[in-house]
């Protein structure tokens, strides 16, 4: 076993690292921001928008991220030769860039999944509650607000960090659209010091830290929230 | 019933021994190549069998040494690896010579030499390959590679930044996407993207030398202990030279002497 490299590739690192960290808690933000709304129209309807959230998941969780994220990235590319003005726009230095791709892939792919855990959440919230919130004359915004949201929250909660550890887990393919995250600094090492274990174990070691993290940052909001009795 | 198990055990029996016999008289070489396609080097044609350039060479090294070969596709970034870790024999994949992989493995004499080429689109002008020339530009580069290397040895400093694939194909999608300006590549494997219908606003803009990176040309990459594998890969390479099997198979795909100097 050789180490000696780590010190040279330590700002890489610390790079990818944040790269790993912008995009997994950017995509969960982003994701849930869209996956409670997803959650709940398919309980409280209107139907039609229910269909539309519920064929959104089907179709998010029923194909590889990896499939939706290249489509992403070289299927979008591939149509920006056909349209010249798009290079002059404000927005080519986004479309231009990698990030913004792996962005869009992992916030689709949280509101997916999520938008899933969401419903369920939404419905297990004991129906006695929400009638006993109405009948003292809340509105159904304060409904949501007061009631219904923090209860579905408590009970998913263990789940929602599940989740998000899987989330974490697949940023490395956010690498093969060449997003220098810290799993394509442990390439490059591999690649260029031709060593495998070692940077292999080194960056497996960097997940499990940070899916540490994750989990005892919930399990620490777990323990904050109030348990119903 | 007896009878016909017992008869069937040791049909079984002789056979696996057969097997295990010839196994051992005609251990096979294994050659590494990329899983990614790199025409007209190598590719895998629409019935699934691996051809090319590099592919017919191979086989006619092995013709030459009387040796079975087994062709074994490997990601390119894991290819040296798996040398050392004796999962092939040799690599025959366009792996330039460098004095970085020698540290590593070591190499047969070169069995062709091309030069590294700046593509980009027709209309940017004034590219000539010089460091000031890519001033602001974004440059993509295969990773792994001598044009790696190459680049961010030259360009670095002027150029916007460098972006590293994982494929050759990929920079080449990313080319014509406009997400990157330029790309430096093998001269030879860039040919078949240029002349493609996406590939005609795009042209080398100059080709590269630098023999300190780019090295002596293409070898066979060979475990630094196998020298005599490395000794019969050097007799072929001279043996299919000479016979002009190498010239006739070289002339199905170039018009040029692909040998280098």
């Amino acid at each position: 076993m050789r180490w000696d490299w780590i010190p040279t590739y330590w700002p890489d690192f610390v790079d990818g690292l944040i790269i790993t960290l912008q995009l997994l808690s950017m995509s969960i933000i982003i994701g849930m921001f869209f996956a409670i709304p997803i959650g709940l129209v398919q309980v409280t309807g209107p139907r039609w928008l229910g269909r539309i959230a519920q064929g959104f998941c089907t179709v998010v969780r029923g194909t590889p991220l990896l499939i939706q994220l290249w489509l992403l990235y070289y299927g979008l590319g591939s149509l920006f030769p056909s349209m010249p003005w798009i290079r002059e726009s404000w927005m080519w230095p986004y479309l231009r860039d990698a990030f913004p791709y792996a962005l869009l892939a992992f916030s689709i792919s949280v509101a997916g999944y999520e938008g899933e855990v969401m419903r369920g959440a939404f419905k297990s919230v004991p129906k006695g509650e929400l009638e006993a919130a109405r009948s003292f004359g809340m509105s159904r915004f304060t409904i949501l607000r007061r009631i219904w949201l923090p209860r579905a929250f408590q009970n998913v909660l263990p789940t929602l960090a599940g989740e998000f550890v899987l989330t974490l887990k697949a940023t490395p393919l956010a690498a093969t659209i060449t997003v220098f995250d810290v799993y394509g600094v442990g390439t490059m090492v591999r690649q260029e010091t031709y060593r495998i274990y070692e940077p292999l174990l080194f960056i497996a070691g960097i997940y499990i830290v940070l899916t540490g993290i994750i989990v005892l940052f919930f399990r620490w909001l777990e323990n904050r929230v109030p348990r119903a009795v | 019933m007896q009878h016909t198990l017992k008869s069937a055990l040791k049909s079984t029996v002789l056979a696996a021994s057969l097997i295990m016999v010839s196994g051992l008289s005609m251990a096979e070489i294994r050659l590494g190549v990329d899983t990614a396609p790199y025409p007209p080097f190598s590719q895998v044609n629409a019935s699934g069998e691996l051809v090319g350039w590099e592919i017919e060479i191979g086989n006619a090294l092995c013709e030459v040494m009387k040796e079975e070969c087994v062709w074994t596709p490997i990601a390119w970034d894991g290819i040296i690896p798996a040398l050392v870790a004796k999962k092939i024999d040799a690599i025959v994949g366009s792996m330039s010579i460098t004095e970085e992989r020698m540290k590593t493995i070591s190499f047969s004499d070169k069995y062709y030499n091309t030069p590294a080429a700046l593509v980009a689109a027709k209309s940017s002008g004034d590219m000539d390959g010089s460091p000031e020339s890519v001033k602001g530009k974004i440059i993509g580069v295969q990773v792994s590679t001598t044009h790696q290397n190459y680049t961010e040895a030259t360009y670095a400093e002027m150029a916007d930044s460098i972006k590293t694939y994982q494929a050759f194909d990929e920079h080449n999608q990313d080319l014509v996407s406009g997400r990157i300006d330029a790309v430096v590549g093998d001269s030879l494997a860039m040919a078949p993207f240029l002349e493609s219908a996406e590939g005609q606003a795009f042209e080398i803009k100059a080709t590269l030398s630098d023999t300190a990176i780019f090295g002596a040309g293409a070898g066979a990459g060979i475990r630094k202990e196998d020298n005599e594998l490395r000794e019969k890969f050097n007799a072929a390479i001279k043996e299919i030279r000479d016979n002009g099997t190498y010239a006739e198979i070289s002339k199905k795909y170039f018009n040029f002497d692909i040998y280098g100097e």
